[in-house]
């Protein structure tokens, strides 16, 4: 498979933690500015396939390419290559003894070597448009947990990264903070940002994925647009999982 | 001294239900009470006599104050100097300890093979070790003060404790902290100087305070090696007069350097715990 000039390729990566195999042969490719929603059960894999896209997990077997560089290849910086790629984790893992602003400068200061203010001046601007502003200065404890999440997110656009990982970014949210958060997920989406997004947000994921993945068992068992994935899914183990999402409430 | 309840320790119920003023009575009271039995005991005892006379005479305690006073402050000096290596070394030593990866197991092993000794052959003894040890190898441009050596050994043992309570701090920080920051591209040395030991130092204050009173008592084992240090101060004048006030004098200035430090001890984790509570989250 040639790797597109963007986007990611993920192909036959298996990543076992002892005996249990988290992921069996797992063969994604999505293009630039693509979005792609994974769901799936708890324990599918969505957020160990995340983490070894972002090399935060090595994995066993397989390659992953990022923007044309296999970045599973031995020797690769790996610093350089996370520098490109964004993630965003569920519980937020905000900076707790630093300053809403220092949290954001962090990475551009420390990894890229932008100075202090133009790294602060870019801070400022990000979280003015996510509507942060006020929140410069405050410790992320302070917040809500909407407001930790989109500090998050900014925390991680401030890299400039041409791909973005989103691990269950709402789960730790109350209900009422969810929909802050996804819409700034929309907005980067409109945006043409490039994003893998594991979700069980049904709803969210039909609106803004071009393409669903449902994991089960460590592999890709379906995938297809979301009209296809969520009206007619060719799986039974697809049925049955949205069968108990729509039983749940949650579409 | 004004004894003042300790707001926020307890919740009502554990208090007994009385109003803030009563708590405050009862305390004054009972105290108050208690020192007057134990006063009662001791001055009542058959030998409070000749124990005062030995312990606790005022003009013995005259003629010592100043000398053991002077002779303090090589306690002093020697806490101060040997405070800023451990704060320093232990820090070195607990990232050592916690170096990932095959390569770097001699300098795992080594860090532990340290704090196991160090933490394991008493005080006194490093002290006689090095203090009269090191001189005696005769090496030139070695030092031969018993003052450095002593320092010496309160800084190898007392960094192997203070290591173990920076591992403590650093092993208490959650992994996705590591993770968050190692995701925005920063070297391992980054994410432990930016994010992990910053959070890491924040937690361990208390415990690292206790340690170093600790360490402004131990300070007197190095006048087995003969420099006059306060305790040897007292040592020297009691002999003189065969008179153990010197003692209680040296033992005072002891603990008007370390009840400061404790009830700031006392007073950060108070605050912790608030900040905490206030935090809600966290």
């Amino acid at each position: 498979m040639s790797a597109p000039a963007g986007g990611l390729v993920v192909e036959g990566v298996r990543k076992s933690f002892g005996k249990n195999e988290v992921l069996g042969g797992i063969d994604l490719t999505v293009a630039e500015h693509e979005v792609v929603c994974l769901i799936g059960a708890s324990g599918s894999g969505k957020s160990t396939l995340l983490r070894c896209v972002n090399l935060l997990e090595p994995i066993d077997t397989g390659r992953i390419v990022v923007n044309g560089e296999e970045i599973s290849a031995p020797r690769v910086d790996v610093n350089r290559v996370r520098r490109g790629i964004g993630i965003v984790f569920q519980a937020f893992n905000l900076f707790p003894h630093m300053s809403v602003l220092d949290n954001v400068t962090l990475g551009p200061r420390r990894a890229l070597g932008t100075s202090k203010a133009n790294a602060e001046a870019q801070a400022r601007e990000l979280l003015g448009q996510f509507g942060l502003a006020e929140k410069v200065g405050d410790y992320p404890d302070r917040l809500s947990g909407g407001q930790q999440q989109r500090v998050a997110i900014v925390r991680a656009l401030a890299m400039r990264p041409r791909l973005m990982l989103l691990d269950e970014v709402t789960s730790a949210l109350d209900p009422e903070l969810v929909a802050e958060v996804l819409e700034v997920v929309r907005g980067l989406a409109r945006e043409g940002m490039t994003m893998v997004i594991a979700t069980h947000e049904m709803g969210f994921a039909r609106d803004i994925a071009n393409r669903i993945c449902f994991l089960d068992g460590g592999v890709i068992l379906e995938q297809g647009p979301p009209e296809q994935i969520f009206t007619s899914p060719a799986e039974e183990r697809t049925q049955q999982f949205l069968a108990r999402i729509i039983a749940a409430g949650r579409m | 001294m004004p004894i003042r309840p300790v707001p926020g320790r307890r919740s009502r119920i554990l208090q007994g239900g009385y109003e803030p003023m009563t708590n405050v009575s009862i305390a004054l009271v009972s105290t108050f009470v208690f020192l007057v039995v134990v006063t009662l005991a001791i001055v009542n005892a058959p030998g409070w006599e000749t124990v005062k006379q030995s312990f606790f005479n005022a003009g013995e305690a005259r003629d010592s104050l100043p000398l053991v006073a002077r002779a303090f402050l090589l306690n002093v000096k020697m806490f101060l100097i040997a405070e800023v290596f451990i704060l320093i070394f232990a820090l070195l030593i607990a990232i050592l300890r916690g170096l990932p990866g095959p390569v770097f197991f001699p300098l795992r092993a080594l860090a532990i093979v340290y704090t196991d000794l160090f933490r394991g052959v008493p005080t006194i003894l490093v002290v006689y070790l090095l203090g009269f040890g090191m001189p005696g190898l005769n090496l030139t441009g070695i030092p031969t003060s018993p003052v450095f050596w002593g320092t010496v050994s309160l800084v190898l043992v007392y960094t192997a404790y203070v290591s173990e309570v920076y591992r403590a701090g650093i092993e208490s920080v959650h992994p996705s902290q590591e993770a968050a920051a190692r995701s925005l591209g920063l070297t391992r040395a980054q994410t432990l100087r930016f994010v992990i030991v910053p959070q890491a130092v924040r937690r361990v204050i208390p415990p690292l305070l206790n340690d170093f009173i600790g360490l402004q008592k131990d300070t007197a084992l190095v006048s087995v090696l003969g420099s006059v240090d306060a305790l040897q101060q007292a040592n020297i004048n009691s002999a003189a007069d065969f008179n153990y006030t010197p003692y209680v004098v040296a033992a005072l200035f002891f603990i008007a350097l370390t009840i400061p430090l404790a009830r700031f001890t006392d007073w950060l984790i108070l605050r912790e715990r608030q900040r905490r509570q206030a935090g809600g989250v966290g």
